[in-house]
């Protein structure tokens, strides 16, 4: 059994399987930069009081399942969406809709994922796949951020479906319903809409711990970690903050080069030259956090250490805040013809 | 980040599949661009592993003294505090809490010790000496 789909790499997991599955019930413009900027996928939040492998959980992008919803959504396009108490029950909601042609996406947990390398299987349970069909015991796997497709047994597929811990998928599968068509139209509204939502999510949303404020925010609390964690914890910070920056799928630079991407290809729906412009922004603010990194890289492989190196790394995420600050307001400025 | 910029610095992903990044061409335009790692990256998990093993071995120590049962190693070995293990497992934590004290593990029915082996993706004799049979 195997469905009519065809495999795409992408940088980031949740946005290449929404543009993947969107591509393949007709929607052939939804590449995956329109999927993220669509889905405002961009965010930054530093939440200290949940603990991610012992240090302070980071986001570069918004919670998961929301691109998807939020792209469907603005696209006029139904989505199907079911979780599962009961593994046999989740296994074979699977083999009906593939039965009936539709390839799906499900979330998944990253520990027990036999095809990753050890090094990058931790708890971490919003990682998304899409199955395409099955072959024997085996089920056909397009993950967005392998080259190629891949597979996994009945066994080893219900393992990560049904992993625990936070953000349990629950056998969590989801697919956009076919037959409905995307005009160019209705493309101009979801990218309107995706940036007036993802403005308010950087500059509006409440507390210090988010957005641009949470950007600078977590810059200052950097040059503090010297002192108040000794230097190999605010090292072991230091290198999960880059992690979570860098971590496979975010595309480089915590996300900003990709949402660089979108503006540009917005373009080509708005052709308003600000978005040209506000898109150099991003691939600055990219830039700026791989600068970041590379002297945070500095620090925990122990080659330096002082309090004016983690006065700099601090800096660095002000300066950040500072762009991206401007960057969003201008957005929120665009005048639409 | 401009094309040619895009880091190869193999890294453990690299060896199973590159990544797709964005980045510039000459033109300023975005494109993707495959990237086999960065070692800026690669040092940021070798820091997080670092810790992992070195919790890996006080917990095998407190084992072989006697001070926890195997099941800390494993929990160690596998990232999973008590509360992931209730989820896999069933049991309550304040069960897992008990199951760790060498005394009370010994004594577990194999049923129990099924449960322990599947949550971690071990044999049940592997369970009892500490042996990780896979990559």
């Amino acid at each position: 059994m195997k469905v009519d789909f065809v495999h795409r790499q992408s940088a980031h997991c949740e946005s290449g399987v929404t543009s993947s599955l969107l591509q393949n019930i007709g929607a052939a413009k939804i590449t995956e930069p329109l999927a993220f900027g669509m889905g405002a996928g961009l965010f930054f939040a530093y939440i200290p009081l949940i603990k991610v492998n012992n240090g302070p959980a980071i986001a570069f992008r918004t919670f998961p399942g929301l691109i998807f919803k939020r792209t469907c959504k603005a696209l006029g396009i139904p989505i199907i969406r079911k979780k599962f108490n009961s593994k046999t029950e989740a296994e074979k909601y699977l083999q009906d809709a593939l039965a009936q042609g539709s390839p799906v996406g499900c979330q998944v947990g990253v520990y027990y994922l036999s095809y990753f390398p050890r090094e990058y299987r931790f708890h971490f349970n919003a990682h998304n796949l899409i199955v395409f069909g099955k072959e024997e015991d085996n089920y056909l796997i397009s993950d967005p951020i392998m080259e190629t497709p891949t597979t996994l047994t009945s066994y080893e597929l219900e393992r990560v479906r049904f992993a625990k811990g936070a953000l349990a998928p629950k056998g969590q599968i989801y697919y956009p319903a076919s037959g409905v068509e995307v005009t160019d139209d209705t493309i101009r509204n979801a990218i309107r809409n995706g940036i007036k939502l993802n403005v308010s999510n950087m500059l509006n949303i409440p507390g210090w711990f988010a957005g641009v404020d949470g950007i600078k925010f977590t810059g200052g609390r950097i040059k503090k970690w010297r002192d108040s964690l000794g230097l190999e914890k605010a090292g072991q910070y230091l290198a999960q903050l880059v992690r979570m920056q860098e971590e496979i799928g975010t595309g480089g630079g915590g996300f900003r080069y990709m949402y660089g991407a979108f503006l540009q290809e917005a373009h080509e729906y708005l052709p308003n030259d600000d978005l040209l412009r506000i898109s150099e922004k991003f691939t600055e603010t990219g830039d700026l956090w791989r600068t970041s990194a590379v002297l945070a890289a500095g620090i925990y492989k122990g080659r330096l250490g002082s309090q004016a190196d983690f006065n700099q790394m601090g800096d660095y995420l002000i300066e950040i805040s500072e762009i991206e600050r401007k960057a969003f307001t201008e957005l929120k400025n665009i005048k639409w013809q | 980040m401009k094309k040619e910029d895009v880091p190869q610095d193999l890294g453990s992903l690299g060896k199973i599949t590159r990544e797709v990044c964005y980045a510039t061409d000459s033109e300023g335009k975005y494109v993707t661009a495959l990237s086999t790692g960065w070692d800026v990256k690669t040092k940021a998990l070798d820091v997080a592993w670092q810790e992992i093993d070195h919790r890996i071995a006080v917990a095998k120590q407190k084992v072989l003294n006697k001070e926890a049962s195997p099941l800390l190693f494993f929990m160690e070995y596998r990232m999973m505090d008590a509360s992931i293990l209730a989820d896999y497992t069933g049991f309550w934590q304040w069960q897992i809490k008990r199951h760790l004290k060498p005394e009370v593990f010994d004594k577990l029915s194999d049923k129990k010790l099924e449960k322990y082996a599947e949550a971690f993706n071990v044999k049940v004799a592997d369970l009892k000496s500490m042996n990780v049979h896979e990559s």
